[in-house]
């Protein structure tokens, strides 16, 4: 089943909240390689002004993982994961995350374009704190590759 | 505070420069930090059944290592407001031998208003560019 599009446009519901914990942002800065304080000492986070250990940039693509899931899930989507392959990323921040923030996204689907056989779909999740208020939007292309 | 002052900063600077030698260990602490259990990144059977030439550090490892020396660099002077990659080509690691990623992040364009400077990352594997696009905006306190 080729990529369906009319899935572009879509808006899914919200996944469930995620609680951002200090020893995950400790595990994830260890697993992208940073020893940098604010990932890992609540006091240098503090006196840099935060409430709590600040996570590495690319830290949503733990929220993210569930967001794409829910889209390679959608019955009618035809994304088959196998000829899945992540071709483009961005997060643009309206404030870094912090232990403590507790997350909920929310999935669109802007555009699903067809190009020589693949397709490329764009998956991007508006990441909003416990107040609902923005504080990252997570882009992620995928590019389907087709049959030929 | 520390860290650069937007006023010091000239396009064409090296702000940061880093290498990373990834093993399989990398990739297998990797899924489990990050939730991305996809076996491409720990089989070798997985990987060449798909056609992969070996098994490949996740698009997200490379994207999330090229990143971290700007946040050195930026310590407690800003934040990154933006980052984004093209994933242009994969980052075989070798089961012995593993991979090295190497970063050169230079100032590619200021916004003095905004007081943002965009940072521009050269992400190789083996003398091989992986990432293209590589922007990584980064807001100034002072």
């Amino acid at each position: 089943m080729p990529v369906n599009p009319a899935v572009q446009g879509r808006v899914f519901p919200p996944v469930a909240p995620y609680l951002v914990g200090r020893e995950k942002v400790r595990e994830f800065a260890r697993a992208v390689r940073s020893e940098n304080p604010l990932h890992h000492d609540p006091a240098a986070a503090s006196a840099a002004g935060y409430p709590d250990v600040v996570a590495p940039p690319t830290f949503p693509m733990v929220v993210q993982e569930a967001v794409i899931a829910q889209l390679l899930a959608e019955p009618d989507a035809g994304i088959d994961f196998s000829r899945v392959v992540h071709g483009d990323q961005r997060f643009a921040y309206s404030r870094p995350i912090v232990a403590g923030d507790e997350l909920t996204a929310t999935l669109t689907v802007p555009s699903i374009k067809t190009l020589g056989g693949n397709a490329m779909v764009t998956a991007e999740s508006s990441v909003v704190d416990a107040d609902g208020a923005h504080v990252v939007t997570v882009t992620t292309t995928l590019v389907v590759r087709g049959d030929a | 505070m520390t860290g650069p002052r937007f006023d010091d900063l000239a396009t064409g600077d090296e702000v940061a420069r880093a290498e990373f030698a990834l093993t399989r260990d990398s990739l297998v602490r990797y899924a489990g930090a990050s939730g991305d259990f996809n076996p491409i990144h720990y089989r070798d059977d997985v990987a060449a059944d798909v056609g992969l030439p070996g098994v490949l550090a996740h698009g997200m490892l490379t994207m999330g290592v090229a990143v971290q020396p700007v946040v050195d660099w930026l310590g407690t002077a800003g934040a990154v407001r933006d980052y984004e990659v093209r994933f242009t080509r994969p980052v075989v690691v070798d089961a012995t031998d593993g991979a090295t990623v190497s970063v050169s992040a230079v100032v590619g364009a200021l916004d003095a208003e905004a007081r943002t400077a965009r940072v521009d990352l050269a992400v190789t594997a083996g003398g091989t560019s992986v990432l293209g696009k590589a922007r990584v905006t980064v807001v100034l306190d002072r």
